[in-house]
Formats: C-alpha cells, structure tokens, sequence
C-alpha cells in the first residue's frame, strides 16, 4: 500500500489543483483532504457523502454560575486568557487544559467534550474521499487531521485501496505534522518566488525532522527561470530530488472556474502530460 | 493607532501581497507598523530591505522535574489533559509536542517538585524599513506544534507613535488566524474570484461572524467577471473595497521579491482614500 501526501509550505502554489488531477489520473484510489482549515479538493473531485461523524475535538470548560463564588482563582490560573475578570468565558480562548475546574474550590467547573467537526466518507468517480468541516474557528485542527488520515487508512484496508493520496494543509504547524506522520512520501510543490524558496525549504527541513523523504515540483517555473535554477542549485546540493517542473499557464484557473481538473480540462495539454509525468514517478517510487 | 489585519482562509491569494502594497503605500503619509503574524512561514521581511534592529526569543512553559523532591503522586499526570506525562518510578517523561503549556503540572504538584521552566518557541525580529516603516516578524521553530505563543508575542509592545498597524494574518482560519485578527479595528478579507477562493471566503467570514468584527473584501486577482464573489457579497452585505487585477508584470516582480504599486495605475490613490472609510 502507498500514502503519498502533497504539501506546500506556501498557500496558492497549486498544491491542490495538482493533487486533484493526481487523483482523477487513477483507476482506484483513496483520497483525503487533510488541509482541513480550508479544504477545497471537494470542490474538483465532487464526492457524494456516504456516512458522516461527529468529530470531538477538544473538552471545554463550562462554568456553573449558580455554584460559583467569584472566588476568581479560574482567572488567576488560566494561561489562555479564557475566563475574564468578572468570571465569565471568552470564546474561542479555552484550550480545555482543565486547570480551572481542578482549581476550582466551588466545584463550578465542569469539562464537557465538544464537538469541533464532522468527518465524511464519500464516494468519488474513481473511488473513495475522506474530507472534513471543521466548525468555525475551532481549535486542534492538528488532532482533525489525523483523524481524517486515519479513517482513510481503515477503509483503505477495508476497501483494499493500494493506493492514497493526501492534501496538506499549508505551513509547518501542527496540521502539518499530524499529516505527515507515517505517510511514504511527501511531494512538495514550490514556486520560483523569493517566499516560494523560503518556505520550501523550512518543509523540507521538517520532513528531514519526521523521516519523511520529499521530493520537489516546481509549480510556474517559467514565471522565473533564475529563481527556478536557484531552487534546482539548492535541491542538488542538499540532496533532495526535483519530480518535474511546469510551465505558467492560466489554464489552471481556466480548468478550476469550470470545477474541472486540468487533465479532464485539456487531456492532451502540455499541464496534463507534467501531471502525467510525476504521476508515474510518485508511485512508482513508493513501494 | 488604527490596527488592520489582512486575513484569506485560502493560502496564496495575495494576503502578504496586500499586507505589503498597504504598508508601502500608507507609509508615504503615516507612520506604519507591518506585522507579519504567518509565524509558521513569514514572508514579508523578504520584500523589505532594513537593518534589524532587535531580536528576542519567545520563551513558553515546559516544566522541569525535581526527581528528589517528586513522590511520584502522579497529581501532575492526572491533571495533564493532553496526555504530556508519564510519571514512572524512575523517571518523568515529558512530550514537548503534546504539551499546550497550561501549568497545570507545575499548579497542582504539592510538593513543588515542578519547576518554571521554559523552551524558546521562536524568535521575533523587528526591522526598520525607512523611517515611517518597520516591520515585525517571527520564525517558529522547526518541530514546534503551536503558534499562539509567538503571535501573541509579536503583537505585544507596539510603540506609541505607530498610526497604523497592519496584522498580516496567518492562512486559514483556524486558532492562528483569530489569534491574529483579534483585537484588531477592521480585518481586510482578500479572496480570488475562483470556486475556491469562494469557499475560503465561506469559511473565514463564518468564523469573523462569531468575533464580531468589521469587515470588507478585497479582490485579488481580479477579472472581467467577479459575479462568483460579488454575488456573495452582496447577499451577505459585505463591503467591496478594491479590486486587484492580475498583473504578470507585478508577478514577475514579485518572485523576485520586489513590490511595485505603481505597476497598478490608480492604486495608491485607491488604497489612501480607503484608509480613512476604515
Ligand atoms: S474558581 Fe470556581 S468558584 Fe472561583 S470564580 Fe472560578 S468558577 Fe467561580
Ligand atoms: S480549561 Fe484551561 S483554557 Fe479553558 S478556561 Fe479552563 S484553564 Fe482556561
Ligand atoms: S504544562 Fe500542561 S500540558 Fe504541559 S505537561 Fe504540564 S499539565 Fe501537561
Ligand atoms: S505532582 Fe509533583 S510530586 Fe507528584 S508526581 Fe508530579 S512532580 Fe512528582
């Protein structure tokens, strides 16, 4: 079985418009939408939801006003600034560390499990889709994208998938992490742009840190051959492999204003030949 | 002090890009703070050129064992909700990157055999561009789950004479992004009229609803035809504030880390008029 997962560092580099394609190149395959901060791969690969579920993302603290004796130790001790002055929740500030209710004297405090998400599993022209809602402005979307990758494992098992893609989440915080974790190959897609080289080479630092092995594609290469050498100069010397680099085209945005990927797009386009280069490439390289 | 934060739900449509056409721009009038709150992959500071004038780490919590005083009680592992401890007869484990640095170990411990100790999250740089602007960004450290921590940092201690602070947020619009936009006078929403930048749009302002602040719309990158964005808009009653065309010429500039206003006729006079609405 092969997990590949496509990261950007950078947010806009065509992270998923290029996973998407990926996906509709396969004749089977199992896909998750691990950028669950602002998932977007439905939007191009439109799964039909089979089974949804309740995502528990965090525990919360709910004060009991009519135990409470504005004793203001739950103030004192809360490190996220959750509980105001006059003992009265901030939202979107717990943490649901839980040190206020054990502090408590009143016993005013309560823990309560929140839901902080729903997970999908859904049905895709060429297989299955895991993708999620995270609820406005929770937290954890770190734990949210686990669990995402774990319900696409279980029912790649299930459904004898040998193959899974995932879409990253941008940055290198805790999303990040948590996709990365165990996946066999993480293909970063970069641009020739100062802040393109720059984050690429903090995600590519990072999957060094989780024994992941990256592998590079420069995305709009020809936006700034200079810029694009400098980023094969730096991939050689610190022994990272580049998959491919494609041309600037409009055709992207083109394809996506029709909810289209470009290989269903232009199937005999310059673009969908790139992607069908590195498609070969990634799978055959993760056994 | 008017404090604006730029904020897209979507990575990649232009946020940094605004972020920097505004503190150029304003900074011919005013006195100007850009704060590039995208700890995880800052990006602004490759745009400006200045000598950086301080730097300081960001220390958080992460507590230190005194195994001669520990009983092994255990009270710290109970309290822990994120599962960081493991108190064993010889030794206590700690997991940096389960930690959320709560102190409740170093609260409940009843023998204060947990000490205040701290990691460096991250530093924080302040550079000065030309004299009426300066730039503040972070670098997270590779490893290091949480940006909290740092963005509230690097949003403390503004000086005085600062006019206009301008937040440029994090992507997304999870815990970084409201960290961010938090405390701010008007948060700038900048979307692209694709189905995708639509559905970032969704999310972020679903969340912005809930924080109770004001907002507008800019839009990036934009064409003959934005109706995917301004029908929205206009459904919902959000302001349009500008719209950006794409420019291969600003892009190209761009890659190589260079910001040019003027490449868009009009521009600054656009974006000076704004300023005083907001
Ligand atoms: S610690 Fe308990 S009793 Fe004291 S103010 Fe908080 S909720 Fe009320
Ligand atoms: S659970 Fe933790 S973060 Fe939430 S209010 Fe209590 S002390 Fe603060
Ligand atoms: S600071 Fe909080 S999360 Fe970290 S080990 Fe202590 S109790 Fe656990
Ligand atoms: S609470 Fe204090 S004494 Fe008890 S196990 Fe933890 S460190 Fe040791």
């Amino acid at each position: 079985m092969k997990e590949v997962l496509v990261i950007s560092g950078k947010g806009g580099t065509g992270k998923t418009s290029i996973t998407a394609a990926l996906a509709v190149l396969q004749k089977r395959i199992a896909v998750a939408d691990c950028d669950v901060d602002a998932p977007d791969l439905h939007i191009l690969l439109k799964p039909r939801r089979k089974s949804e579920e309740e995502f528990i993302g965090m525990k919360e603290a709910f004060i009991d006003h009519s135990k409470c004796t504005n004793c203001g130790i739950c103030y004192e001790v809360c490190e996220f600034d959750a509980i105001s002055k006059d003992i009265k929740k901030i939202p979107f500030r717990c943490e649901g560390c839980g040190v206020c209710s054990w502090n408590c004297p009143a016993g005013a405090i309560k823990m309560k499990d929140t839901v902080t998400a729903k997970t999908y599993i859904a049905d895709i022209n060429n297989g299955i889709m895991v993708h999620a809602d995270l609820y406005p402005g929770a937290e954890h979307s770190g734990k949210l994208a686990s669990r995402v990758k774990e319900i696409l494992r279980q029912k790649a098992q299930a459904e004898n998938f040998n193959k899974k893609l995932i879409d990253g989440p941008p940055g290198i915080g805790c999303p990040v992490i948590s996709s990365l974790s165990g996946v066999g190959l993480a293909v970063i897609i970069t641009e020739p742009t100062v802040s393109g080289i720059h984050d690429m080479e903090r995600i590519l630092k990072l999957c060094r840190h989780f024994n992941v092995e990256p592998e590079v594609v420069i995305n709009k290469f020809d936006l700034n051959k200079e810029k694009s050498s400098e980023i094969e100069r730096y991939l050689d010397k610190e022994g990272y492999s580049l998959i491919e680099k494609i041309p600037f085209s409009r055709k992207f945005v083109d394809a996506l204003k029709k909810c289209k990927t470009i290989v269903e797009f232009e199937p005999e386009g310059i673009l969908t030949q790139k992607i069908k280069n590195i498609n070969s490439k990634i799978w055959s390289k993760n056994e | 002090m008017k404090k604006i934060a730029v904020a897209s739900g979507k990575g990649g449509t232009g946020k940094s890009t605004v972020s920097l056409l505004f503190a150029l721009i304003l900074s011919e009038d005013y006195r100007v703070k850009l704060i590039d709150c995208d700890v995880e992959e800052p990006n602004c500071h490759l745009f400006l050129e200045g000598p950086v004038k301080k730097q300081e780490p960001v220390k958080i919590f992460s507590p230190g064992f005194d195994l001669n005083k520990c009983t092994r009680c255990k009270k710290c592992e109970e309290v822990c909700e994120f599962n960081a401890l493991v108190v064993t007869e010889k030794k206590i484990l700690h997991f940096p990157e389960l930690c959320h640095n709560c102190k409740g170990c170093l609260i409940v411990c009843p023998v204060g055999a947990v000490s205040d100790s701290y990691r460096v999250s991250g530093i924080v740089y302040d550079k000065s561009i030309d004299k009426k602007l300066s730039l503040r960004y972070a670098e997270q450290n590779i490893g290091e789950a949480k940006a909290s921590p740092l963005i509230e940092a690097i949003k403390k201690d503004i000086q005085k004479d600062v006019q206009i602070v301008i937040y440029d947020s994090p992507p997304g619009a999870g815990c970084s992004m409201v960290e961010t936009v938090n405390n701010a006078d008007y948060v700038i929403l900048i979307a692209e009229p694709t189905p995708f930048g639509l559905s970032d749009l969704k999310v972020t302002v679903e969340v912005l609803k809930k924080i109770n602040v004001r907002t507008g719309l800019v839009i990036n990158s934009s064409q003959k035809d934005n109706s995917i964005l301004t029908d929205y808009a206009s459904n919902i009653g959000l302001d349009i504030l500008l719209n950006i065309p794409y420019s291969k010429e600003f892009a190209r500039e761009y890659s190589r880390g260079i910001i040019v206003p003027d490449i868009f006729p009009g521009l600054k006079e656009s974006v000076k008029e704004l300023i005083k609405r907001l």
